[in-house]
């Protein structure tokens, strides 16, 4: 190959031939698809920890034990993890709940059901019927709260999150989006950490365990009972904050966690 | 020939800036410019394809048969766009989902395939790769730009670190939300390649066309 520029060679007879034109291809196809699959196969064990660290972190951080004074090692030991059936809210094992991808799932016609437009409050369309858990646990294995993995349609996107409950599985203890696309600085407040800090001690059901929380445009008395099933919704975002009172309605009614939610209370009192 | 490597590199940083001269590549500066955290890593992904990419291309530039070069060239940079994706799946977790299809859709930028084709189809193995580096330099030097000033006036940091402190923190600046959205960058690259264009007025596109004033017609009485 000689080191001078525009060679003519490129347009010579041979390199034109039909046989030559099926080695080149040949050859690059080859190189190209050893060094794609090498790349993807070595560097897959690392990428599938990724991921299962990022969805646990995320679970870390709505569950509060961080503010407890526990580090990340610790709190990942408090943390228990279960696959539920949704519709009999029966504890399932065989599926891992840590490698289980909630994205996916609601997408994938063999282990979710299409909702009907009137179930489908959150505007998700399809709801997987196994969906994970995680109880958080004292020091001595005890229940402390539970995490639920809860998602909804907000104005431009679906916005997946975690929804915290403290023990009595009414107070919030959090609510936090790890994946949304909503606008930024308008529905992209979600993850103002002023407007998260308004979920914490709120509570989501009335007395007979009816599912009762709203995200209200009005200021908020709080000296009426209402008050604490109330958050205020984010300005100039009325759509995402609609989305979100809807997609806590849906994971907290009979559609959504409501059968796992009345067996744990039965199991506890 | 002899190549000056220096020129090379540095030529499409301020000359013959792919972005600013040639207006290529603009899809992604809009989508990753909002954090410098992403567009830093667009940035380097986005060099490290355009270089490496140059020089496999140029190492079978001879072989290659004309009638399907394209293909050719187009099966080696996704080869390289997929496994750079993957790089920084496996050790930039967050920042790739921030980067979501804009690193695999650098397959699509024209910075990538026009190099490819109007150099490394051309030219050494060596050159080629500069070439590749320098254009990808470029291509970075004005995306660092815009990412700056996005994120410095839009979310009032840099990295992520806050430098100017927000009104709703209890500071004195309010954001820029406008700057947060794609069509900022559109603002920004257009003020940047004035900008540029008066200083170096040898950028300036002659027009294609222009328009012919007829000569006023004589009122027939």
């Amino acid at each position: 190959m000689p080191a001078s520029e525009p060679d003519s060679s490129v347009a010579a007879a041979p390199v034109e031939s039909a046989s030559r034109t099926l080695m080149v291809t040949l050859v690059v196809c080859l190189v190209c698809s050893v060094v794609v699959a090498g790349a993807a196969v070595l560097l897959r064990p690392i990428q599938e920890t990724n991921q299962k660290a990022d969805l646990i972190r995320n679970v870390i951080a709505v569950s509060g034990l961080l503010k407890e004074g526990l580090t990340e090692e610790q709190a990942l030991k408090r943390i228990d993890a279960r696959m539920v059936e949704l519709a009999t809210g029966d504890e399932v094992k065989g599926i891992d709940p840590n490698t289980f991808n909630i994205v996916k799932a609601g997408k994938d016609p063999e282990i979710s059901t299409e909702l009907t437009r009137r179930e489908d409050v959150a505007g998700i369309r399809r709801e997987p019927r196994y969906l994970p858990v995680y109880r958080i646990v004292g020091p001595n294995g005890e229940f402390k709260k539970l995490i639920l993995p809860v998602y909804g349609y907000g104005l431009w996107s679906t916005m997946y999150g975690f929804l915290a409950l403290e023990e009595d599985l009414r107070t919030v203890q959090g609510l936090r989006f790890y994946q949304h696309a909503e606008t930024p600085g308008l529905g992209g407040e979600i993850d103002n950490p002023k407007w998260r800090a308004q979920w914490t001690g709120k509570v989501l059901f009335d007395a007979n365990w009816k599912v009762q929380v709203e995200v209200t445009k009005v200021a908020i008395d709080s000296s009426t009972p209402e008050a604490q099933h109330q958050v205020d919704a984010l300005a100039g975002a009325t759509i995402t904050s609609r989305g979100v009172e809807n997609l806590l309605k849906f994971w907290l009614s009979d559609r959504g966690y409501g059968p796992y939610l009345s067996r744990l209370r039965h199991e506890r009192s | 020939m002899a190549y000056e490597h220096k020129k090379i590199i540095f030529d499409p940083i301020v000359d013959n800036n792919p972005v600013i001269l040639q207006v290529l590549g603009i899809c992604s500066a809009l989508a990753v410019t909002s954090k410098l955290s992403t567009t830093i890593t667009m940035c380097i992904a986005l060099t490290v394809v355009t270089a490496f990419s140059n020089a496999a291309i140029s190492l079978v530039r001879n072989h290659t048969p004309s009638s399907i070069r394209i293909i050719v060239q187009m099966t080696i940079i996704s080869s390289l766009v997929i496994v750079t994706d993957q790089f920084i799946k496996a050790y930039a977790f967050t920042i790739s989902k921030d980067l979501s299809v804009f690193v695999g859709l650098i397959i699509t930028n024209c910075i990538v395939m026009g190099r490819a084709e109007a150099y490394a189809m051309k030219h050494p193995p060596l050159p080629s790769f500069l070439d590749g580096l320098g254009n990808g330099l470029g291509y970075s030097a004005l995306l660092m730009v815009v990412g700056v000033i996005r994120e410095l006036l839009g979310s009032g940091s840099l990295f992520g670190y806050p430098i100017l402190p927000l009104d709703r923190d209890g500071g004195w600046y309010v954001p820029n939300g406008l700057l947060l959205l794609p069509p900022s960058a559109f603002f920004l690259i257009g003020m940047i390649i004035w900008v540029v264009r008066s200083w170096k007025p040898a950028q300036v596109e002659e027009p294609e066309y222009r328009i012919y004033h007829a000569p006023r017609p004589e009122v027939a009485s």
